[in-house]
């Protein structure tokens, strides 16, 4: 792939002229300013109150996340920033312009500078890959000339420049969702925005596809709001995200803080799901609630943060003078923290149970009983 | 057969050709329009116009019911003031042209329906107009459907145009109803009618051909 040649050939035309509303020196590059989304009643369906008191602003140049489950209302919400939507209530204001407040032309104009991609890549059929890049460069009245050259410039961007002249039903997905990328970077946006693009690719696919967007951010500056149900996305890509329950933002900041410290139950939920911190079923079906004699107390240490749990097994052996015993774990490492959780079984009675739960609890891990093994 | 009555179908053929490809062409030219109004403007959707919509789609719906027969001498007095006459081929047109309309209106509506969703809001997203939607989006994703749309059309033309007879409008029909059933000819009347099988093989095969040409949703290169 290679950025810098594009980077490096002359802007075909001029950039629109931003039409700043003197947003102060905040370097917010989207702020939601008291957004709610209401979606009237219609005939036997009652209103829907999709987004309700959404405040928040996405920094200039970041990566943020924005996850929830299905239902949540982060479709909604990202419709509101490129205008597709308008808000009930409250203002959206991208690079300094209230995009809620535009209309028609004005906001025609104002779209050209926010890129989309999406889930099912929304390519047409009746265009090859180059034709699908050059659609929005149609729309905003470029020369044929002028065409030609930026889509091979985003050809070799997203590193399908040798299937210029194919069409979608000849490409892959992952190949398919680069068109898109391609399609949605060929204006110069500053803001792009990525409607669950991975969640129809495969693991690796994605994983590619993650990789040459945080190459787009990176390299281009361009500033790039996912929104996910999957906790994958957020953990390789973001650096910020916003955990979105109900209409409501019930929890934004680094992804490694939101993350370690996970205080709202969806927030926790995802995690779970994320780093598989669940009782493997085989384990789970030999605990018993009561103690067994000659068994041992099955202790569950959740790891999160710096304050690793590479170290506490040993430890809390020398600790109990008894051999700890690993029955499950699992660390991951999100935002540059360790997170997970283990697994371990305390030998040595009542006692050294109590002693076990003692120590860990000082040394600041969460910890609870599971029940006791055999 | 004779001479004689192989020049009758020569001539019949032509008048049909004529009678189907001018209403075919008219109705085109009226239909694609309204079909494309007719699946872009109910509530929310590109040109939402919901009053109109309902009122248009009571027009073609009443259109559409009225049998042909009917239709052809009921709007003689219009068919004058367009055609000059109400006799001949060349009248016989207007009626032609009146019933395809709205049934062409309907088949685009159809068409169009067909495009995902999801590729008009993409559109939407990098600042397309409605108007650059349908002539850059909508008409040539349909292609396809539009196609078969017509060529069906172009088939139901055929049969119409049979019953035009009715008010001298010449043509195949007029020519093995009058020959073939009123004179007892059955050599005419079955003469027409492998005449009219092979123009509508021929016409829906074209159709069918230009159709997979203009498909890109298949892998067919």
């Amino acid at each position: 792939m290679n950025v810098h040649q594009s980077l490096t050939t002359a802007h075909p035309v001029a950039p629109l002229p931003s039409i700043s509303l003197a947003s102060g020196a905040s370097d917010a590059m989207i702020r939601f300013e008291g957004v709610s989304k209401v979606y009237p009643a219609y005939r036997d369906k009652p209103s829907v109150h999709a987004l309700q008191a959404i405040d928040f602003a996405i920094p200039r140049g970041s990566i943020t996340g924005v996850i929830g489950r299905s239902g949540a209302g982060k479709s909604s919400l990202v419709r509101l920033i490129n205008g597709l939507e308008k808000p009930s209530s409250g203002r959206v204001v991208v690079d300094g312009r209230e995009i809620s407040g535009l209309a028609g032309r004005e906001l025609r104009l104002a779209q050209r500078s926010i890129g989309m991609i999406f889930q099912h890549f929304n390519l047409l059929s009746s265009r090859t890959a180059a034709d699908n890049i050059a659609l929005p460069l149609e729309i905003a009245g470029w020369s044929r000339a002028d065409i030609a050259v930026r889509v091979e410039e985003l050809l070799a961007l997203v590193g399908i420049a040798d299937k210029y002249d194919r069409y979608p039903s000849e490409l892959s997905g992952g190949q398919k969702q680069r068109i898109g990328i391609a399609r949605a970077l060929a204006t110069w946006p500053n803001v792009l925005l990525s409607d669950e693009a991975t969640s129809a690719l495969d693991p690796q696919t994605t994983r590619a596809i993650l990789d040459l967007l945080a190459n787009i951010n990176r390299e281009l500056g361009v500033t790039i709001v996912l929104i996910t149900h999957e906790m994958s996305v957020v953990r390789q890509l973001a650096k910020e995200v916003a955990v979105i329950d109900g209409g409501h933002v019930v929890e934004r900041g680094h992804v490694a803080d939101i993350f370690t410290h996970p205080r709202h139950s969806v927030t926790q939920a995802f995690l779970s799901e994320a780093i598989g911190d669940s009782v493997p079923v085989s384990l789970a079906s030999r605990i018993s609630p009561q103690p067994v004699a000659g068994g041992k107390a099955v202790l569950r240490v959740q790891v999160r943060g710096t304050e690793a749990g590479d170290t506490v097994v040993a430890r809390l052996s020398r600790e109990l003078s008894h051999d700890v015993a690993l029955l499950s774990a699992r660390i991951d490492e999100i935002g540059g923290q360790h997170v997970g959780s283990l697994i371990l079984g305390i030998p040595g009675g009542e006692a050294a149970a109590k002693q076990a739960l003692a120590y860990l609890s000082q040394h600041d891990l969460l910890v609870e009983r599971l029940g006791y093994v055999a | 057969m004779s001479r004689e009555l192989i020049n009758l179908i020569v001539q019949a053929t032509g008048e049909s050709l004529f009678m189907v490809s001018v209403a075919a062409l008219v109705a085109t030219v009226l239909g694609l329009p309204l079909g494309i109004f007719l699946a872009t403007s109910r509530k929310g959707e590109l040109f939402a116009a919901p009053p109109a919509n309902g009122i248009l789609g009571v027009i073609v719906n009443a259109a559409r019911s009225t049998p042909f027969i009917i239709l052809v001498v009921a709007i003689i007095p219009f068919t004058r003031l367009i055609a000059g006459t109400s006799i001949g081929s060349g009248a016989a047109i207007v009626p032609l042209t009146i019933a395809a309309t709205p049934f062409i209106a309907r088949l685009v509506e159809a068409a169009i329906r067909e495009v995902d969703a999801g590729l008009i809001e993409t559109a939407s997203s990098f600042g397309a107009s409605p108007l650059q939607i349908v002539f850059k989006v909508l008409i040539p994703e349909a292609l396809p459907g539009l196609v078969l749309a017509l060529t069906l059309a172009v088939v139901s033309l055929l049969g119409y145009s049979a019953m035009v007879g009715a008010v001298g409008g010449g043509g195949l029909g007029d020519l093995g109803i009058r020959y073939g059933y009123q004179r007892f000819m059955p050599e005419m009347m079955l003469a027409v009618v492998v005449v009219l099988i092979a123009l509508v093989q021929t016409v829906q095969t074209a159709g069918d051909y230009l159709a997979r040409r203009v498909n890109r949703r298949l892998r067919n290169r």
